[in-house]
C-alpha cells in the first residue's frame, strides 16, 4: 500500500527536486530514479498537487520528462511559497492547536499546563465517539514550542507556569506592503504566511527579472541571518558541486551576496579551520545550526567590508594577500547613445568609469576575479575598442571567444 | 524555524472551515469547494474527511464544532522580526505601513546582513518625497482602477495623456518602479521616476492597446565552463522548455515579450560562444549587426 501523502515531513528532498524541475527540466524520470523510482513518483505528484498550474510535460527520445515552467512576470506571489505550506502533522497537533487558541482567545485569560489539560477533555473532547488522550507531559512539550515561535508567552506564578496568547500586531488595512516586500525582500516567504492572514485583494504588483527560486532557500537564509544577528558560529552541510556527499563546515556567516541578475545567492562566511574567507552557494548548504557566540564577528565583518571593495561578483581572495587583477577597456558612443555612458556608471560597481575622448569612454576595475566581469563585458560588444586585462590567459580567452563568437553568426567576411 | 504546520494550508483551510460553520451553517458542497480553492490539488481528499470523522476532533458528525470562536492565532516571533527587518527598508515608506508593538523586537536582517552586489545604482528616488506622494496617488489608482492623468518628462521634452493604470512593476535589477497601462496609442509602460505629475482623468480613454504577442527564442547551449547551470539560472524568470540533444549540448526554448527584445539580445551575448541564438531571424539579425560592428575595432 503507498504511504505516499499530499505533505511531508522533511523539505530538503522536495527542495532539490523543484529546483532541478524548475531550472534545468530537461531529465527523464529514468535519471531521477536512478536513486528510487517510488521517491521520484511521490515527489513529481506532490508538485503537482502544489503547483499544477505550472506543471509540464514533454516526450523526447530520452522518455517522458515532468518539469516546472512559471514566467515569473506573470504573477504576483511566488509559487513556491507553497511548498513552505506543506508541513505535515499529527492529528494531535492539529486538534489541539485549534483547541489551545479557543481557549486562550481572550489575551487575559492564562492557564497552566494541567488548566489546559483539563479544560481540552472536559470542554473540547466532549461528544466525540473516540476522543482523544491529551496527558500533561505532551501539552507542556506543546507549550513549550509555542512560547519559543513566539505564540504564547509564559509567566511563572508560583511552582506553575500559566501561558496566555502572545499580544497580536495589527497591520493595518493597506496590505500593499506585504504584496511588494513577500516578493522582494529576503526571507519573502514570511510576508506570504502573514499575507495568509487575511482576505486574498486585487494584485497591484508585477516583477519583471524576477527570480523565485531563492524562495526554496529561505529556511537556511533565516537560519543563518538568525545565527549573524546574535553573531554565533555555524555548522552547516555543503553539497559542493560533483560531489554525492555533504560535507559539514564550521563557519562564521558573515553576510548573503544576492545576485538581482541571476537570483543566486551565496553565504560569505570566514571559515576558521584554513582561516579563509569563503563563498559558498546556499542552493547547497543544509541543516544550519547555530553553535556559540564568537568574539570575532564584528573584526570579521569590518575586513569584508574591505575585501569587497574589489570583488565584482563573490570571488573572495583565497590568501590574504592575494594580487589583484586589472581590467581596463574602452568604448565608442555612437549619437544618440546618451543610454551607454550612463549603463556604465550605473552597472560599473567597484570599477571607475572616465570620458576620454568627445564619444569615448574608459572603463578600469581591480578586483580578485577579473574573470568574473567578462559576461558584463561582452555586453558592450559592438563598442569595445580596446581591452587589457592584467591576467594574459583572461585576455587571450576573451578575444578567442571574440572570435568564436563571430565565426558562430558567420559575421566574418569571406576571403 | 519557517517550516511550521501552522503556515501550512491544511491549518488555514480548516481554520476557514471552522470559521464558516460558526457563522453561517454551509452545506458540505460549500465546504468542499472552501477546499478547492483554499488547498492544494488532491487535499479535498485528506481535510473535510479528517473533519468529519473526527479525527482531528474539530468537527463532530453533526457539523457542529466544540471551538467557541473563529480560529485565531497571534502573529509568530519570526513574522515580527521580519516585520520590523522590512520596517528599516527605505522602500517602507511608499507604504502605509502599520505594525504595533515592534520596537522591542529584534530584527530578522538588517541591510548590513545582504548585499545585491549587481543591482543598478540609478534606481528611484524611493526617500524624495514628491516621488512618494506620486506613488502613493498612483498605487490607490491602480488599486481601484481610477484613470490618471500623467504627465512625464520625455528627451524630447514633456508628453501629457489619460491612461488606465493597470499594474505597477518593480525590477530588482534595476531598482526602478514602472507603470503599465492600458487606454493610451503607443505607451504601454511609464518609468515612475519620469512622471512629473499624476491627477484623476475623466476624459475619454483610447481602445484597448493590444499587446504584442510572446516570441519563442531558441538557443543552443553548449555546457563548458558551467555555462548550463548559469545560463538555466540567468534565464529561470523565463517560460521556457530545455531539451538535450547530445552530449554537453542542450537546446532552451523561452517566451520573451518583443519589448525587451533589444535587453535580451545584451544577455545572449554575455554568454560568449557558450550560447548561440537559433531563432528568431531578426533576434539573430541583431547579434549579428553587433558582432559586424565589433569586428571593425580588430580586437
Amino acid at each position: 500500500m503507498s504511504s505516499y501523502h499530499e505533505l511531508i515531513k522533511n523539505f530538503e528532498k522536495i527542495r532539490s527536486y523543484m529546483r532541478e524541475f524548475y531550472v534545468f527540466g530537461f531529465k527523464s524520470r529514468e535519471e531521477y530514479s536512478q536513486k528510487s523510482a517510488r521517491s521520484y513518483d511521490d515527489e513529481r505528484r506532490r508538485m503537482e498537487s502544489w503547483l499544477g498550474d505550472y506543471m509540464r510535460f514533454t516526450r523526447t527520445a530520452e522518455g517522458k520528462n515532468t518539469f516546472l515552467s512559471i514566467d515569473s512576470r506573470s504573477n504576483a506571489h511566488n509559487p513556491f511559497y507553497r511548498a513552505w505550506k506543506a508541513k505535515s502533522f499529527t492529528d494531535l497537533d492539529i486538534t489541539f492547536h485549534f483547541i489551545l487558541f479557543d481557549m486562550l482567545h481572550d489575551p487575559d485569560t492564562s492557564l497552566s499546563v494541567s488548566q489546559i489539560t483539563e479544560k481540552a477533555t472536559l470542554a473540547y473532547f466532549f461528544g466525540f465517539d473516540k476522543p482523544p488522550i491529551l496527558d500533561e507531559s505532551t501539552v507542556r512539550k506543546k507549550l513549550k514550542e509555542y512560547e519559543k515561535e513566539g505564540l504564547l508567552i509564559g509567566e511563572k506564578r508560583g511552582r506553575r507556569i500559566f501561558y496566555r496568547r502572545a499580544e497580536d500586531t495589527a497591520l493595518g488595512r493597506d496590505l500593499s506592503f506585504l504584496d511588494f516586500y513577500s516578493e522582494i525582500a529576503p526571507c519573502g516567504v514570511i510576508g506570504s504566511f502573514l499575507l495568509d492572514k487575511y482576505p486574498p485583494h486585487a494584485d497591484v504588483f508585477s516583477f519583471k527579472h524576477h527570480y523565485i527560486t531563492g524562495a526554496l532557500d529561505s529556511g537556511v537564509i533565516a537560519d543563518l541571518f538568525c545565527a549573524m544577528r546574535e553573531e554565533r558560529i555555524v555548522t552547516v552541510s555543503n553539497l559542493a558541486r560533483h560531489t554525492d556527499e555533504p560535507k559539514r563546515l564550521r563557519l562564521i556567516p558573515l553576510r548573503i551576496f544576492i545576485s538581482a541578475q541571476n537570483g543566486r545567492q551565496h553565504l560569505i562566511a570566514y571559515q576558521p579551520e584554513g582561516n579563509l574567507f569563503r563563498a559558498l552557494r546556499i542552493d547547497y548548504l543544509s541543516d544550519v545550526k547555530a553553535e556559540e557566540i564568537t568574539p570575532r564577528f564584528s573584526e570579521l565583518r569590518a575586513e569584508l567590508d574591505i575585501i569587497q571593495k574589489k570583488m565584482w561578483g563573490v570571488t573572495l581572495p583565497l590568501k590574504r594577500n592575494m594580487k589583484t587583477e586589472c581590467v581596463e577597456f574602452t568604448i565608442k558612443v555612437e549619437s544618440g547613445e546618451d543610454y551607454i555612458p550612463e549603463r556604465l556608471e550605473r552597472e560599473k560597481r567597484v570599477g571607475t568609469v572616465e570620458k576620454i575622448g568627445k564619444d569615448t569612454y574608459r572603463f578600469s576595475a581591480e578586483v580578485y576575479d577579473a574573470g568574473e566581469m567578462i559576461p558584463w563585458i561582452r555586453s558592450f560588444i559592438c563598442r569595445i575598442t580596446e581591452i587589457h586585462f592584467s591576467n594574459p590567459r583572461l585576455e587571450t580567452r576573451f578575444k578567442k571567444d571574440l572570435r568564436d563568437m563571430y565565426r558562430m553568426y558567420e559575421t566574418e567576411e569571406k576571403t | 524555524m519557517i517550516f511550521k504546520e501552522w503556515y501550512g494550508v491544511y491549518y488555514q483551510t480548516t481554520a476557514k472551515i471552522i470559521t464558516a460553520i460558526l457563522s453561517e451553517h454551509p452545506q458540505e458542497k460549500d465546504l468542499q469547494n472552501l477546499v478547492r480553492k483554499c488547498a492544494f490539488g488532491e487535499s479535498a481528499l485528506t481535510v473535510l474527511p479528517a473533519l468529519k470523522n473526527e479525527k482531528w476532533h474539530l468537527l463532530r458528525h453533526d457539523m457542529s464544532t466544540p471551538l467557541k470562536h473563529p480560529p485565531s492565532m497571534p502573529l509568530t516571533l519570526i513574522q515580527k522580526r521580519w516585520l520590523k527587518a522590512i520596517s528599516l527598508d527605505p522602500r517602507i515608506r511608499l507604504f502605509d505601513f502599520q505594525a504595533d508593538g515592534l520596537e522591542e523586537i529584534e530584527p530578522l536582517f538588517t541591510s548590513e546582513d545582504y548585499r545585491i552586489y549587481d543591482r543598478y545604482t540609478n534606481g528611484d528616488p524611493f526617500d524624495d518625497p514628491n516621488y512618494i506622494e506620486r506613488f502613493r496617488t498612483i498605487l490607490h489608482a491602480v488599486r481601484t482602477k481610477t484613470p490618471l492623468f500623467l504627465k512625464i518628462g520625455t528627451r524630447g521634452g514633456i508628453r501629457t495623456f489619460g491612461c488606465m493604470p493597470e499594474k505597477l512593476e518593480y525590477s530588482e535589477k534595476d531598482d526602478k518602479f514602472r507603470l503599465l497601462v492600458s487606454g493610451v496609442r503607443r505607451v504601454q509602460t511609464v518609468n515612475l521616476s519620469k512622471i512629473i505629475s499624476c491627477e484623476p482623468y475623466f476624459g475619454k480613454l483610447s481602445g484597448a492597446v493590444i499587446n504584442p504577442p510572446k516570441q519563442t527564442l531558441v538557443l543552443s547551449v553548449h555546457d563548458e565552463r558551467n555555462a548550463l547551470e548559469r545560463a538555466m539560472l540567468h534565464f529561470a524568470h523565463f517560460e521556457k522548455q530545455t531539451e538535450r540533444i547530445g552530449k554537453n549540448e542542450y537546446i532552451l526554448r523561452l517566451c520573451y515579450d518583443p519589448n525587451d527584445e533589444a535587453e535580451l539580445v545584451i544577455r545572449i551575448l554575455s554568454f560568449g560562444p557558450m550560447v548561440k541564438a537559433l531563432e528568431p531571424e531578426s533576434f539573430l539579425e541583431r547579434i549579428r549587426e553587433k558582432l559586424r560592428k565589433q569586428q571593425q575595432w580588430q580586437l
